[in-house]
């Protein structure tokens, strides 16, 4: 416990000293620290904190220090975090490579590609997309076609990913594959590629939010050196779940209300500018009852979070909690901004311009955003088929 | 604090389980229901429970109980939920030793907490006066003649009144029903002058009862707490006895949730297993995150309590509304997904759906606790 003492003093003698004041204010979103060969820091000091923190290995804190990360035990990452909560520090780094390609490298890769790809990421030098969906292969993900042929020193790939995020700011893709057109889920293997390989094309698609966070990405004719495999050839779909699961967990915590101009808080507060109050009560009542559900579903779902973090610190394992939290946090984001609509009225309806505020004009697009919340990851369908068979047991048709 | 057991409490549980799986299960209930039980309960499970020591679960060790507080209470309430035990559990050991323990005068737990912890005594709360929870609303008054009390009027929904020694009644000694002040309790003997029980029959098959006073005189020593300041005392342990509820309501939908999934599993139509079906899957899988749901708020209210935190009445209304609605849909789809077969008698899905529209009226059903979850957030 002196330990930890000492390294929360250090830590927060560290943070004071080194965390920009600029970097302990509230985040306008193109100021997101997305890292990369192309990263745009439209604050120099975006810049200057994550080079501070990657230089302790800190944008990955639990991750081994032999591969650039800060090699923090769980008591001493979670001291960081409170600690740079105190200060409302900005997280500097927010990237693909660290939430899911990361953690999967650290269980699968060899070390010598554990030693090239996880010190970028840590240091957010290169910047990566997931290329698993294809336009023929979305809830049935292992009916993937993107071959890529072994040419004796190389592969070469071709086909069509979709649903790529932010592929036309990406450096690299990490791939699911086909090796093996014989099998189904046994033919599918694990791909790193360079996106300024000749052959690799991303196009956004717009969505109708009218923001363009994904992509179409064509391989045509693509040459990847073999020591680009992760795992073993033919494999690769148990590193694509395990993968999955971390993307699960990190897209359900949007259950928790990210997206700040949405946020909790505000609901009830925006209810009685539109409602009025009667006493201290929203005075609509099926409006006060409609966000008191919403809020305590909120409160419930928190809960379940902090009690499955809390069983896995006591090593009670929650069985496929990542597809149960999926599921449930998406829903609920969901309604949350339907009964955002709802409470704002025609005030939650303005596409741009005159007539709304930008908080009104984010919650919107937020709205529509959220509906695909619970389709990319795995479909809300797809959670519950999950929780079905391994959680419940029950058979397959 | 983390929302896990320790290492005590999960043996308590593990405890609980056996105890009431073997000694009690949901024949026990039937064979009181079917035989016409005077009592309600079962006196001989009634006595393990004493020697096992959950009746004075609430009382601390040096008078008599084993002081595992709200967090061991709630964990015994949740195992006996799951087997429909009939017991006095909830009216003696959480009610009424919680309203003792909360309000009574020292020579009051002196007396009467080593009985409720050996078995010897039950309790019984007469609050209710109208078909719907609210402890506000009391109109039955108390008048104060001399060094004497003089009680009238009429108390509904008094779970094992029938069978309680002694009645913890809630009378007012001034103001008006709605008024949160003026509120007393006593404690009155149920063979008293002027008190008629009379037992009501729940859908249910368990213990209730309509209690008429008329002109009961009791002397002002009974009393339980300072006359006219019952409101925050009682409360309290309302929410005490709310969160208690919800458990015993969540070991209700785990049993019905694991009885259907087995016979989703067993159950074949068309020449396969309806479990494979996808209309049946979903709604499986929806009810799994919805029981995981129930245990974090429940284990969340019974930590509340049992830190005493500051907001146990918000955590407390999030349990009592969520496991109400919870109870209702689960209860439910354990009929449906049973089919005919769960519309009969022979099935236990009746007896549980039948439990949990009485527990969820206990103590204030979701509504209640949804208004006010709301109103203590302040909107």
């Amino acid at each position: 416990m002196e330990n930890l003492d000492t390294f929360r003093a250090e830590t927060r003698a560290w943070l004071e000293e080194n965390c920009p004041e600029s970097m302990r204010t509230p985040m306008p979103e193109r100021e997101t620290p997305w890292g990369g060969r192309n990263a745009d820091y439209p604050n120099p000091d975006t810049k200057l904190w994550l080079d501070r923190m990657a230089s302790r290995g800190w944008t990955a804190p639990e991750w081994p220090a032999e591969y650039g990360g800060g090699g923090l035990s769980k008591d001493q990452a979670r001291i960081l975090q409170q600690e740079m909560s105190r200060i409302n520090a900005r997280t500097p780094l927010a990237s693909f490579g660290l939430w899911m390609l990361g953690p999967a490298l650290l269980e699968f890769a060899s070390v010598e590609q554990k030693k090239k790809y996880l010190g970028e990421i840590v240091r957010g030098e290169i910047r990566w997309c997931q290329g698993y969906s294809e336009p023929g292969a979305g809830s049935d993900l292992a009916g993937l076609q993107t071959k890529a042929e072994d040419k004796g020193d190389h592969y070469l790939v071709n086909g069509q990913k979709v649903w790529t995020s932010y592929a036309d700011h990406c450096d690299w893709i990490f791939c699911l594959v086909r090796t093996d057109s014989s099998v189904k889920h046994d033919g599918i293997s694990f791909l790193l590629i360079d996106m300024e390989t000749p052959g690799v094309e991303a196009r956004p698609i717009k969505l109708i939010s009218g923001a363009s966070p994904f992509c179409e990405t064509f391989l045509t004719d693509v040459v990847v050196p073999k020591e680009n495999l992760v795992g073993e050839l033919n494999k690769g779909w148990t590193i694509a779940k395990r993968l999955l699961e971390h993307e699960r967990t990190m897209i359900s915590a949007m259950g928790m209300g990210g997206g700040g101009a949405a946020s909790m808080g505000g609901m009830e507060a925006m209810a009685k500018e539109n409602f009025g109050e009667d006493g201290d009560k929203i005075a609509d009542p099926a409006i006060r009852e409609a966000v008191t559900n919403h809020k305590m579903d909120h409160q419930a779902f928190a809960l379940t979070l902090k009690r499955a973090a809390d069983e896995a610190k006591a090593g009670q394992g929650v069985g496929a909690a990542a597809s149960m939290f999926k599921y449930y946090g998406t829903e609920l984001n969901k309604r949350r901004f339907e009964l955002l609509l709802d409470v704002m009225g025609t005030q939650a309806l303005g596409w741009e311009g005159e007539g709304f505020d930008p908080r009104e004009l984010s919650i919107t697009r937020s709205w529509l955003r959220s509906k695909g919340n619970s389709i990319e990851g795995g479909t809300s369908e797809v959670q519950l088929n999950v929780i079905a068979k391994r959680v419940l047991g029950l058979p397959d048709a | 604090m983390a929302l896990v057991l320790t290492e005590e409490q999960t043996m308590l549980r593990d405890m609980a389980k056996q105890f009431f799986t073997e000694q009690v299960p949901v024949t026990n209930l039937r064979k009181l229901r079917d035989e016409e039980s005077a009592d309600g309960y079962d006196k001989a499970v009634w006595q393990q429970i004493v020697e096992l020591g959950f009746a004075g679960i609430l009382i601390p060790e040096e008078q008599g109980g084993t002081g595992f507080g709200p967090i061991g209470l709630g964990i015994v309430m949740q195992e006996a939920g799951r087997t429909l035990a009939a017991t006095p559990l909830y009216s003696t050991a959480i009610l009424g030793a919680g309203l003792i323990l909360a309000s009574g005068s020292e020579a009051q737990k002196a007396e009467l907490l080593p009985k409720i912890a050996s078995g010897e005594l039950l309790t019984a709360l007469a609050l209710e006066e109208t078909a719907h929870h609210n402890p506000k609303q009391v109109a039955m008054t108390a008048e104060q003649n001399g060094d004497q009390i003089i009680l009238s009027g009429q108390k509904s929904f008094v779970i094992d009144g029938h069978i309680a020694d002694k009645l913890i009644v809630v009378a007012r000694t001034s103001g008006a029903a709605g008024d949160a002040n003026g509120l007393s309790m006593f404690l009155v003997d149920a063979k008293a002058k002027g008190v008629t029980v009379t037992r009501t029959h729940m859908v249910d098959s368990r213990n209730a009862a309509n209690v008429n006073f008329d002109k009961v005189s009791v002397p002002a020593s009974d009393a339980l707490g300072p006359l006219g300041a019952a409101m925050a005392e009682l409360e309290a342990v309302l929410d005490l006895g709310r969160a208690c509820i919800a458990a015993e309501m969540l070991g209700g939908i785990e049993a019905v949730f694991d009885t259907t999934l087995a016979y989703l599993k067993e159950r074949k139509q068309f020449g396969v297993i309806i479990g494979t079906f996808q209309a049946l899957k979903h709604r499986a899988a929806e009810m799994f995150c919805e029981v995981e749901l129930c245990h974090s708020v429940v284990l969340d209210a019974l930590s509340a309590l049992d830190e005493r935190r500051n907001d146990v009445p918000r955590a407390v209304s999030l349990a009592k509304a969520r496991l109400g609605d919870a109870a209702r849909v689960i209860s439910n789809e354990g009929v449906q997904m049973h089919g005919g077969i769960g519309m009969t008698d022979a099935v236990d899905m009746g007896l549980y759906l039948k439990r949990a529209r009485v527990q969820a009226q206990m103590l204030g059903d979701t509504n209640f606790h949804r208004a006010r979850y709301a109103e203590l957030g302040g909107y």
